[in-house]
């Protein structure tokens, strides 16, 4: 398993070099190149756009900058804001909490809403209950998080003034859980919603067709009742696609609910990145890309470890 | 019962006493706008302690649909079409509740499946498989339910059963998985068995294997069989008495040395005759039924075999002929039988 765990993160090395490729050509191909925020603006002198670059080693040869910049990657240094001079990793860093505060409650509350849906509409499948949480499902996911997401700010903020709209904290309450958790429960009902009408549909057809396999007939033909035929029988099977699902979904999860985050003020990744995008903040663009590219091979190996626990036929090579 | 007579020495006795599964008029009709399949169609037998009846058919005859509607087992929405009666020393299990039901699946009545490839869990161990319905039906603690799974595989011939009841199905190879589902099937000494094509799916060599345990284990249990199969071998090397299915319904019901010697049903006949004989040397052709199984939405109003039998009568499109008795426990559907 050791062996299997280094192999993977060996092969990562060749992804994460294409990825950082990609990221350092579309910088210097986006218009006005990586220094476009000085060079679109009228009031800064030519002068000062050639110091800057001197600053920032843009002056240097395009492959000088690149080895420069992805050996800095491996080293922790990932570069430093054109606003405020920052480290890029510690402005990531910085945001991480905010982004796994909000992305755990959601999925937490998201997978196990979504389970519990999906697995009742596999069981009574054509119910009427199946056919509402279909409906639901589709509804929450055809509808643009935005319009939930002002939804929920103009019913309980704004009417019903049961909830803050946006932001962690209050002012001066900086450190106050029960201020932090009502700041969050707005945004984690936002985001949970779609995880929630995904999760439903995937766990769904999962169980669906595990129930349609022949050992689930064996184990009612030997007595066994109903509520451990789904847990002992149908789950341990028909959790290794939600697995791999959830290897995939997680990293884009922690690299931020762009959407979601920037309608509730939440101080997270997606924030980060759309302020980012707004600034022309290449340096942190590229090194979000990076953490994000990272995340999704961590979160695949993770995902292929726990199906090699659940599933014996798995061997981990 | 004056089948007695000419049925094998060892069930002799148990022929006299009342049949321990009684099947009546057992029906599946499955309305498909705008036609009815007739998938069963009135099947009747009964079940001896210790005997071995052979339900033998073609694909489609409803030989697997009348064991899952024994055993409860159709999902919906055919779970509640079925029709008729199967009683089980007295008790009707076409009208338990689902509860009732599952606490007699494994336990008084089991199954054992076609495919041994399909039917274990992949990701639970033989051990545990075996141990589940042992703690759910015996109320044995878990640490009793896996030895007793243990020597359930000793039992069903399967070398080093400690190792193998910690090992997962994917490891074991078609015999011994179906060797392992007998013993699930097994594990709580069930009073009736019903194997569903226990053998086809396995090689040769194997199958006499399968066939040779399950006489094994039913000598010592005493447990019923309901050997299900399109394979006469397995019939002749197993069953006490066969039961001929065709398109729904028995045709010809015989103790098998009977029913081999003098089948009167002429699908029977025609059955027997496409069997290749080694024997027969050079081989000739082999005599085959014309024509095809009828669909079950387009059967003919008198007898369903009408349309390729060689012995028809003007009577036979009228009506369907009723099983009836011609020789001491030799029953045929038949308008004109042939003489055996």
């Amino acid at each position: 398993m050791i062996g299997f765990v280094a192999w993977r993160l060996l092969q990562a090395i060749p992804l994460l070099i294409g990825v950082s490729l990609i990221g350092f050509g579309l910088m210097h191909l986006a218009p006005g190149g990586p220094l476009a925020v000085y060079t679109l603006n009228p009031t800064i002198q030519a002068q000062d756009i050639e110091r800057i670059k001197i600053i920032f080693g843009l002056d240097q040869p395009v492959h000088v900058q690149y080895v420069k910049w992805a050996t800095g990657i491996f080293s922790g240094n990932w570069g430093y804001t054109f606003f405020g001079g920052r480290p890029v990793l510690g402005v990531i860093l910085e945001r991480l909490p905010a982004t796994l505060l909000l992305m755990g409650s959601a999925l937490s509350v998201a997978i196990v809403l979504g389970l519990s849906i999906g697995v009742l509409g596999a069981v009574k499948r054509y119910s009427v209950f199946d056919v509402l949480a279909t409906t639901g499902a589709l509804f929450a996911l055809s509808f643009p998080t935005f319009w939930f997401g002002l939804m929920a700010i103009f019913v309980f903020a704004i009417e019903l003034r049961w909830l803050p709209s946006g932001g962690m904290w209050e002012l001066g309450e900086e450190g106050n859980i029960l201020s932090l958790l009502r700041h969050l429960v707005l945004p984690t009902m936002v985001l949970a919603l779609v995880i929630t009408a995904t999760w439903s549909r995937y766990s769904r057809s999962a169980f669906l067709e595990v129930m349609q396999q022949d050992f689930m007939r064996t184990a009612r033909a030997k007595g066994v009742p109903p509520a451990a035929r789904l847990m002992r029988h149908a789950f341990p099977n028909a959790a290794k696609p939600l697995i791999a699902l959830l290897g995939v979904e997680l990293p884009f999860l922690f690299s931020g609910a762009l959407v979601t985050e920037t309608i509730f003020g939440w101080p997270g990744m997606g924030r980060l990145f759309v302020d980012a995008l707004n600034m022309k903040e290449y340096p942190v663009l590229m090194g979000m890309m990076m953490f994000t590219a990272i995340f999704v091979i961590i979160g695949n190996l993770l995902a292929d470890l726990a199906i090699a626990v659940i599933d014996p036929r798995v061997r981990l090579r | 019962m004056s089948a007695a007579a000419s049925l094998p020495d060892e069930t002799g006795a148990a022929a006299a006493e009342a049949p321990l599964l009684s099947v009546r008029d057992l029906t599946l009709h499955i309305p498909v706008p705008p036609h009815v399949l007739r998938a069963v169609d009135g099947v009747s037998f009964d079940l001896r302690r210790g005997e071995t009846l052979g339900l033998v058919g073609e694909s489609g005859s409803g030989k697997t649909l009348t064991a899952l509607m024994l055993m409860r087992l159709l999902e919906p929405p055919l779970a509640a079409l079925p029709k008729g009666e199967v009683l089980l020393d007295g008790t009707d299990l076409m009208a338990l509740d689902e509860k009732r039901m599952s606490a007699l699946r494994g336990r008084t009545v089991s199954m054992v499946f076609q495919e041994p490839m399909t039917s274990l869990n992949p990701v639970m161990t033989v051990g545990r498989q075996i141990a589940e319905p042992l703690v759910r039906h015996l109320g044995l603690s878990s640490r009793e339910a896996a030895a007793r799974a243990e020597e359930m595989l000793r039992l069903v011939h399967i070398p080093d059963p400690a190792r193998v009841a910690r090992a997962y199905p994917h490891l074991l190879s078609g015999g011994m998985r179906q060797r392992a589902m007998i013993a699930i099937a097994l594990a709580c000494r069930p009073a009736v068995l019903v194997a569903d094509e226990p053998t086809t799916a396995l090689d040769v060599t194997v199958q006499a294997q399968i066939l040779e345990l399950l006489a094994e284990l039913q000598r010592e249990m005493g447990s019923a069989i309901l050997l299900i199969t399109h394979d006469l071998a397995v019939i002749a090397e197993t069953a006490h008495r066969v039961a001929v299915m065709y398109a729904g319904r028995i045709v010809e019901e015989a103790p098998v040395a009977a029913l081999f010697a003098a089948p009167r049903h002429p699908y029977t006949r025609g059955l027997l005759a496409s069997i290749p004989k080694i024997e027969r040397v050079p081989a000739p052709t082999l005599p085959e039924i014309p024509g095809m199984v009828p669909g079950a939405g387009d059967r003919p109003r008198g007898c369903a075999f009408m349309p390729r039998c060689a012995r028809a009568v003007s009577g036979c499109a009228a009506e369907p002929p009723p099983l009836a008795e011609t020789d001491p426990g030799h029953r045929v559907a038949c308008w004109n039988p042939a003489n055996g």
